[in-house]
């Protein structure tokens, strides 16, 4: 299958690449990329991409697919198929599934399964301990050769401070990324919501700040006191921002990523007892949002990731206190970045790409999130300027948990490509 | 108009004092020897109760039954919550019963909510959480406006554990929208962040709090609160926060004393100051049941205007 894409605004920070070209297609490989390609008599496909942007797909590196056992929230087909409609053609999955993804089987599981759906890359993650227990060292290597880019206990601390060091020292000689999920579950204390304004006006349970902002801290100093290399899952506050930005100033390997609802979304949000705005860590204040923005644009903040969290309807339409933390985030993260970033001002529509695609490849370890000749080709083709409203019903999750039904972004994905394959054409997933 | 009570928060000025002005009609049939009126006649009130209650339950029915309506009542240890259903499940059964008013109380903020929108039936928030309970304020508002009079301009104090008190909060949307003023004081670790932009001052010292105060009103302290280590005992509570005769005189000398109860007597009070002069918390016990009544008749003919 060949295929060319004309005139499209190249955007590929990886190669400092920023002009209107042409690429051409071949077996699944970007064979060709110049200001004009002319390839008559051959067979293929032409894509009209004037007007619009041609961005390396997108690659998330932080999100739930809960499978295998929870597909009545999301199986690996319907989150690929989420994914690929947000324009991200490769995802990094959490380990919290049942069974948890603590061995190299359930890798292996995971990968066969992403492969016959066929959608977008899926590159499974592994726990730090066994069982997410916080007690003993998942077989982290086993996992690594079987094709794990990273390990984390993501959606609860690894509480036990001496083994989260053991876990840095040992990942660091497979050379696999640790993302941490921060924290500290007695300062925590069983909180609903930020503690501020909203958890008193609303009598909910509070989640103090701080409970967050110590375990980036140990993490930090964890890392700095080793030299090991730590990844900071889902930033929300300024402090945290503040503790990660001082850490890269002084040399520690530490990196960070942020969810588009720390930069959309305040606490505000949860009023009227909102369980789509209930999410770990909670939405926080304006002074946060604003710290979140500051960190993306001066480069403390590595990575925009959705943390897509799918959740039935039945486990967000309760009691607050019981409703699961969490929203799904694949189909809205490039619109609410492109709306709330880069119209916005506070990102360049390349750095947004960076954060997006080419930084999470960089610290996963991936050969993606470029546009590079001879690589693989995973494209996402978008118009920033052209508005769409956010119709939850039409999600291609399983899961409609998301707080941002009738919200006017832009720029919704037009064109897909995963592995030279167009899997999203005109808007419409195949 | 709205057909549910959900707390105070969402409550108009006036709509209150409607609710006001029809308690003080009811409380004076609480008080005659013939309780009966026929304003509920026909009508079903179901009592559903997720949290252990004596008074506010018992005042519900005695509510319903004064006006001649049917009255049921459900504790969440003895139904089908202990089967795994949920509660909109359960709220919808009810519903399904023919109930015309769903008094709930439960220990979580917003279950009312919850299900307000998903019944034909009146919600009244009997308690959520730590969210609302907007029959106590109602209750509190009723009993101080019958002994000053009014509620515009007086001070009122309330004393506690304010972070876990839907009680404070209810107080505070009521009594600020009618014009008064409230201070609250209690342990730094009891009270909520914030808390000053509900329009209240703020103090940890029970007797700044209380100094110059028309009402001083104490909030129940719970032992558990002392074992999750938010202060260190009941003897030191009382003895930097307990409200006795030498501590009440910073209020003003006719300053009533007021409870939600049930009170611990030698923690939130001393027993001087609970049988005392001041003390008005058995009249409390009255309006109860009176504004009980009146916010039942009313939902049960138009609801509340918007």
């Amino acid at each position: 299958m060949k295929i060319l894409i004309k005139g499209g605004r190249i955007v590929d920070p990886a190669n400092k690449v920023d002009k209107i070209a042409d690429i051409f297609i071949d077996k699944g490989i970007i064979e060709e990329i110049d200001d004009c390609i002319d390839l008559d008599g051959i067979e293929m496909e032409v894509i009209d991409a004037s007007g619009k942007i041609v961005s390396p797909g997108l690659v998330d590196m932080h999100c739930h697919l809960r499978d295998p056992g929870q597909e009545y929230k999301e199986d690996i087909e319907s989150g690929t198929r989420s994914a690929v409609m947000g324009g991200i053609t490769s995802v990094a999955c959490m380990p919290n599934t049942k069974p948890v993804a603590d061995n190299e089987t359930v890798i292996t599981y995971i990968q066969s399964k992403a492969k016959e759906a066929g959608y977008a890359n899926v590159y499974p993650i592994g726990s730090i301990s066994k069982g997410l227990k916080g007690e003993e060292l998942a077989e982290i290597g086993e996992m690594k050769f079987a094709g794990a880019v990273a390990i984390s206990d993501d959606g609860r601390p690894v509480t036990n401070s001496g083994l989260m060091r053991r876990a840095m020292q040992y990942a660091d000689m497979f050379d696999i990324t640790v993302i941490s999920h921060c924290e500290d579950i007695s300062l925590a204390d069983g909180g609903h919501i930020n503690e501020g304004f909203m958890s008193t006006y609303l009598g909910l349970r509070g989640i103090t700040r701080a409970a967050e902002e110590v375990m980036v801290s140990r993490d930090i100093l964890i890392a700095e006191a080793t030299g090991t290399a730590i990844h900071i899952a889902h930033v929300s506050t300024r402090g945290s921002v503040e503790l990660v930005r001082q850490a890269k100033k002084r040399g520690v390997r530490v990196t960070c990523e942020t969810c588009p609802h720390y930069f959309t979304l305040t606490e505000k949000a949860v009023d009227g007892f909102n369980t789509n705005a209930k999410m770990n860590p909670p939405l926080r204040t304006e002074d946060d949002v604003e710290a979140i923005k500051e960190g993306l644009k001066d480069g403390t903040i590595d990575c925009i990731v959705t943390d897509h969290a799918p959740h039935h309807i039945d486990e967000k339409n309760c009691e607050f206190a019981l409703a699961l933390n969490g929203i799904v985030g694949f189909e809205t993260s490039l619109g609410l970045g492109l709306k709330y970033l880069v119209e916005a001002g506070v990102l360049t529509l390349n750095e947004l790409i960076e954060k997006m695609a080419v930084n999470p490849a960089r610290i996963l370890g991936l050969n993606k999130g470029s546009l590079s000749i001879g690589n693989s080709a995973d494209i996402t083709i978008f118009d920033p300027s052209k508005a769409w409203t956010v119709d939850v019903s039409k999600f291609q999750s399983k899961s409609k948990n998301s707080p941002y039904d009738g919200f006017e972004l832009c720029g919704k994905p037009e064109y897909v490509i995963v592995g030279g394959r167009v899997l999203v054409n005109q808007g419409v997933l195949l | 108009m709205k057909k549910d009570l959900l707390g105070l928060k969402d409550l108009s000025a006036d709509n209150i004092r409607t609710i006001l002005s029809e308690a003080s009609e009811m409380k004076k049939i609480v008080l005659s020897p013939h309780k009966k009126t026929s304003d509920l006649a026909g009508k079903t009130v179901v009592n559903l109760f997720y949290e252990n209650s004596t008074r506010t339950r018992l005042s519900f029915e005695l509510a319903a039954k004064y006006m001649s309506a049917n009255a049921a009542n459900i504790t969440a240890s003895g139904s089908s919550v202990q089967k795994g259903e949920t509660l909109i499940d359960t709220a919808r059964t009810i519903n399904a019963m023919g109930t015309d008013i769903l008094v709930m109380r439960h220990n979580m903020s917003g279950a009312p909510h919850l299900i307000a929108p998903l019944v034909n039936a009146s919600v009244i928030n009997a308690g959520d959480g730590m969210d609302e309970h907007p029959t106590q304020a109602l209750l509190d508002m009723l009993t101080i406006l019958e002994k000053k009079g009014t509620i515009q301009g007086l001070k009122v104090a309330i004393v506690g554990d304010l972070n876990h008190s839907r009680v404070v909060r209810s107080n505070i949307y009521g009594l600020t929208k009618l014009g008064a003023s409230v201070s609250v004081g209690g342990p730094s670790t009891l009270v909520p962040p914030e808390m000053d932009k509900l329009g209240v001052e703020v103090f940890n010292s029970v007797q700044e709090a209380i100094i110059d105060a028309d009402v001083v009103m104490g909030l129940r302290i719970q032992l558990e609160r002392q074992k999750s280590g938010l202060f260190p005992s009941l003897r030191e509570y009382y003895r930097f926060f307990g409200i006795d005769d030498k501590r009440l005189k910073f209020a003003k000398p006719d300053a009533l004393v007021m409870h939600p109860g049930p009170v611990n007597r030698g923690v939130e009070f001393s027993t001087a100051v609970i049988d005392g002069e001041q003390s008005v918390i058995n009249e409390q016990v009255t309006s109860g049941v009176a504004v009980r009544m009146a916010v039942m008749k009313i939902l049960s003919q138009n609801g509340f205007d918007e």
